[in-house]
């Protein structure tokens, strides 16, 4: 039988290694789990304040806003109002942990499970991470943006240089690729497509068609605008993209600095879209290895006590009259959903095969686990496998809000009626596609005042934020150097509102 | 795994961003250092603490969509008594739905943080300015700094700077084509050789002939040449004086009630506070006077009592003693805050003109005259607001030119714009030095 890892709160580095040593254990061997190897650094609380400022990431180049965040932050954790993570855990290859010093050996041991193994396993393996994310480059990435901007800096002064970074921070939330582009075919493709396209048209060769009297071409005027906008590339949704490729003013600097928010940003887009997975997945490993930890005798009841202590009120969900509620807790969601999955696969019940045949009964709750967590991001995720049992455990219904209605209105709850409705709604709620206004550039009059039109589709008659839609607008004038006009308008193409921008004065 | 321990890695990693973010509100953190000092005690008067300053100048602005109107769709848990078709009133307006909850308190009206003592202060005292400031430095320009300005082409052994001069030397070298040790140590050994294996004789003429004019060459130019040498410049700057003695003068007779001593004590401790930002060592000399002056400390100087007439200008007499015993003018800026009531006996008012004319002001960086009155007084019939005491009407006939200032103030809360208005940056002073 194993021994204890520890006894008590105190740790120290061998303990570490034996904890994780014991974690990778379970993880690896027991629950099949792939991470990436760890790297864990141990900080201050001061440190995971600067590190909260910064995105959580330990590099970041220099901006007053993370000041302010950072201002923010403490101010309210010496004042006791707000507590700090207990780890913050970065994707990159290996994977970051950053565990607090005054983590007891318990808290520790939770982290290295929940970060070192749960998410690392999650950020290796979930598609859109890999679709997106370069693990192995983040670090020196961040390192090269933080010097460049810091020699931009002495080099145009840091006013001009915060200007179009506030520009580009305004705008970031609409400066990611949602759709993996076309990439660029290299020669030696083109070359096997070009002898490919030949060979079919050998094939199909009829000197017949030669004879095939030819219609009148299409008029040249009535296409010019499309040819315009496919010349640009429009319509385009990612603005800082496009600013960074098609800005007249900018100088080199000023679009090397807009790449470099875009692509930072870029590097989070992944993470927006899979928080309830991401935290189920990472909730749920530490939950099991704890577990087993304790069965296998590794930690005694204290330990296991504390953690149970630490781990009900991370999965906490308070009810929507609750005092304490803000949201659904994407902690308890996915918790809940990975340990539902692990129910349907092993003890189902009639429901769970009507509704998903393909878990209910199969066995190997792990193996179906990892599945899921590589294919599916929260929408998805939610989409398929939020089961009516689970509905009916949170109780979860969906109320319609319509302006012109007297009250709100309850749509569907936890019933027989209800189930796919409320899920539905819940999945449309993690859709980020949803959840972002939908804002295009639409065209530019070259030929005119090179006016920028941007185009807001308007959903649900849910106008954008008028204050800020101004000040964001303002940036992209500054940034785009002529005057931005930006339309709201319905899917039946009803203008809603207009906001329009001047530059002030050209970015130097 | 590797295990790293960041622990010790340089903390204030977010310094400079908060410098960033500090100067970007400045002005509205100036604001709100201001108002919440005027309610603070004195002594709190240099310490940091919570401000808030208002959200939107340090908005940051994103976009998205609006929290009102449209059509809306929550999902909430925790259903108890609802089912399908019930309605549900509005909650009030703002309170809104948990799930609408903004994460990153945008909606916050107010952005509360803390500063450090030092930020505090610089804030509270900037844009004041010490008057005069830059005429004591020149008067006293005996003390001198030297510091190192540039190389020049003679100077004393001692300065001689080694890099310089060989920098001179290698590119002189360089220049002229001195032929390197290397190549004749190289063309010496291919002699050497060809001589050894019996070479051929006219390139072997050749090759010496070379070498030769090579040695010349390299004798003709020399390694070091006195036009390479370079020597470290020092130059000498007049130090500015890093002294300052402040003189807290205040009658202390039986008309000074605890509230204008009150009153008083801020005025100084201002003082003080602005002094200390400014100059490396401030001296603190107090005098206390009735009808006779006394240096005292601090403790008897605010606390105790004493009895007796109001002779102002003995008061002056001692500090002019004092300044004579240990205050050189040469080496101390000289500033003086005295405080009264305005009482004096009318036969000293000359005296204490002609002592402040002739031996006081002339030494002073500053002379400040608080009159320092109750909180209830009623304002003197006529409404301008001049008092009309004894020292007051003295005090006018100081002329114009001189470093003198006198204010009159009844309130705690007037201490702090009268210490501005005294000791406010004067541009156009700043430009006439």
């Amino acid at each position: 039988m194993s021994v204890l890892l520890y006894r008590g709160p105190d740790w120290d580095f061998d303990l570490i290694k034996r904890v994780h040593e014991a974690c990778g254990e379970i993880g690896i061997k027991e629950m099949g789990l792939d991470p990436y190897p760890n790297q864990i650094e141990v900080i201050t609380t001061e440190q995971m304040l600067d590190a909260y400022a910064s995105t959580g990431m330990p590099l970041f180049y220099r901006h007053w806003s993370f000041g302010k965040h950072f201002a923010r932050n403490e101010a309210m954790y010496r004042k006791g109002y707000q507590g700090l993570a207990y780890e913050i855990v970065i994707n990159s290859n290996p994977c970051l942990v950053y565990i607090m010093e005054e983590n007891s050996a318990t808290m520790q041991t939770l982290v290295l499970a929940h970060a070192g193994y749960g998410h690392s396993h999650f950020f290796k393996n979930n598609y859109v991470f890999k679709q997106w994310t370069d693990a192995d480059g983040i670090l020196d990435y961040l390192e090269f943006a933080r010097g460049l901007i810091a020699k931009y800096e002495d080099r145009y002064g840091q006013e001009q240089v915060e200007r179009v970074l506030d520009a580009a921070h305004a705008l970031q939330s609409h400066g990611v690729h949602r759709f993996p582009r076309k990439r660029m075919p290299d020669l030696r493709s083109e070359e096997l497509r070009e002898e490919e396209r030949r060979r079919h048209g050998e094939q199909l060769f009829n000197d017949l068609w030669r004879t095939v009297p030819v219609g009148q071409k299409r008029k040249a005027g009535a296409d010019e605008d499309a040819k315009r906008k496919a010349l640009l590339g429009l319509p385009e949704e990612n603005l800082l993209y496009f600013l960074e490729k098609t800005a007249p003013r900018l100088k080199s600097w000023q679009r090397e600095l807009l790449r470099i928010v875009r692509l930072i940003n870029q590097y989070f887009y992944p993470q927006r879209q899979t928080k309830v997975m991401n935290e189920g997945c990472a909730t749920f490993t530490h939950h099991r290895i704890m577990n087993r930890l304790h069965e296998k005798g590794q930690i005694d009841d204290g330990a296991f006590l504390e953690f149970l202590h630490s781990h009900t009120s991370v999965v906490l969900q308070p009810a929507f009259d609750d005092r304490r509620f803000s949201g659904i807790n994407p902690y308890a969601l996915g918790f809940a959903m990975c340990n539902d999955i692990e129910r349907i696969c092993t003890k189902p019940t009639d429901e769970d095969r009507e509704w998903m045949p393909d878990l209910a009964g199969r066995g190997d709750p792990y193996g179906a686990l990892c599945d899921i967590w590589a294919n599916y991001r929260d929408e998805s995720f939610v989409s398929q496998f939020l089961s009516p049992a689970l509905i009916r455990e949170f109780g979860l219904f969906r109320v319609v809000d319509d302006e012109d209605e007297e009250e709100m209105n309850v749509a569907a709850i936890h019933d027989e009626r209800g189930y796919r409705n409320v899920r539905r709604a819940l999945s449309k709620h993690y859709d980020i596609a949803y959840r972002d206004p939908d804002i295009q550039i639409v065209d530019v009059d070259l030929a005119g005042d090179r006016k920028l039109i941007l185009n807001h589709r308007v959903l649900d008659g849910v106008l954008l934020e008028e204050n800020d839609a101004q000040k964001v607008l303002q940036h992209v004038a500054d940034l785009w150097g002529y005057d931005v006009k930006l339309v709201e308008a319905d899917d039946a193409g009803d203008e809603l509102a207009e906001h329009t921008a001047s530059p002030r004065g050209v970015l130097a | 795994m590797h295990i790293i321990d960041r622990r010790l890695n340089p903390g204030g990693k977010s310094f400079a961003n908060r410098q960033r973010f500090l100067r970007r509100a400045r002005a509205q953190v100036r604001k709100a250092v201001r108002e919440a000092s005027s309610h603070r005690s004195i002594k709190d008067a240099g310490k940091g603490g919570e401000v808030s300053i208002p959200a939107g100048g340090v908005h940051e602005p994103v976009l998205r969509r609006s929290t009102e109107g449209g059509v809306r769709d929550y999902v909430l848990p925790g259903n108890k008594k609802y089912i399908q078709g019930d309605g549900i009133p509005r909650p009030d307006q703002g309170s809104g739905q948990g799930s609408r909850a903004s994460d990153s308190g945008e909606g916050e009206d107010e952005f509360r943080f803390a500063l450090t003592d030092e930020e505090y202060l610089d804030l509270y005292l900037e844009d004041l300015e010490l008057p005069d400031l830059a005429k004591r430095q020149i008067a006293g320009a005996e003390a001198v700094q030297w510091r190192q300005a540039g190389y020049s082409s003679d100077g004393p052994p001692a300065r001689l700077s080694v890099p310089r001069t060989l920098r001179q030397s290698l590119s002189r070298r360089i220049a002229l084509k001195r032929p390197k040790a290397d190549e004749i140590r190289q063309l010496r050994d291919e002699i050497e050789r060809l001589e050894r294996e019996g070479g051929h004789f006219e390139e072997l003429v050749k090759l010496r002939a070379d070498l030769e004019h090579r040695i010349l060459r390299s004798k003709r130019i020399p390694y070091i040449d006195p036009v390479d040498v370079r020597y470290r410049r020092l130059e000498s700057t007049p130090k500015p004086i890093a002294k300052a003695v402040m003189f807290c003068l205040m009658d202390v007779s039986g008309s000074m009630n605890e509230h204008m001593k009150d009153l008083a004590k801020r005025f100084y401790s201002l003082l003080y506070l602005f002094l200390n930002r400014r100059y490396e060592h401030v001296d603190v000399v107090f005098i206390r006077h009735t009808h006779e002056a006394q240096e005292v400390d601090e403790q008897t100087f605010f606390y105790s009592r004493e009895t007796g007439g109001t002779v102002v200008s003995t008061a002056l007499f001692k500090m002019e003693e004092i300044l004579q015993a240990r205050y050189p003018i040469s080496d101390w800026n000289i500033y003086a805050a005295q405080a009264s009531d305005g009482d004096n006996t009318s036969s000293d008012n000359s005296v204490v003109l002609q002592q402040l004319r002739d031996v006081i002001l002339p030494v002073c960086q500053y002379y400040a005259y608080v009159e320092v009155g109750m909180d209830d007084e009623e304002e003197p019939p006529g409404g301008a607001g001049e008092p009309s005491t004894n020292l007051w009407r003295a005090y006018r006939r100081v002329s114009v030119d001189a470093p003198f200032a006198m204010r009159r103030v009844r309130h705690r809360r007037d201490i702090y714009p009268v210490f501005r208005e005294l000791f406010s940056r004067r541009t156009e002073a700043a430009e006439g030095i």
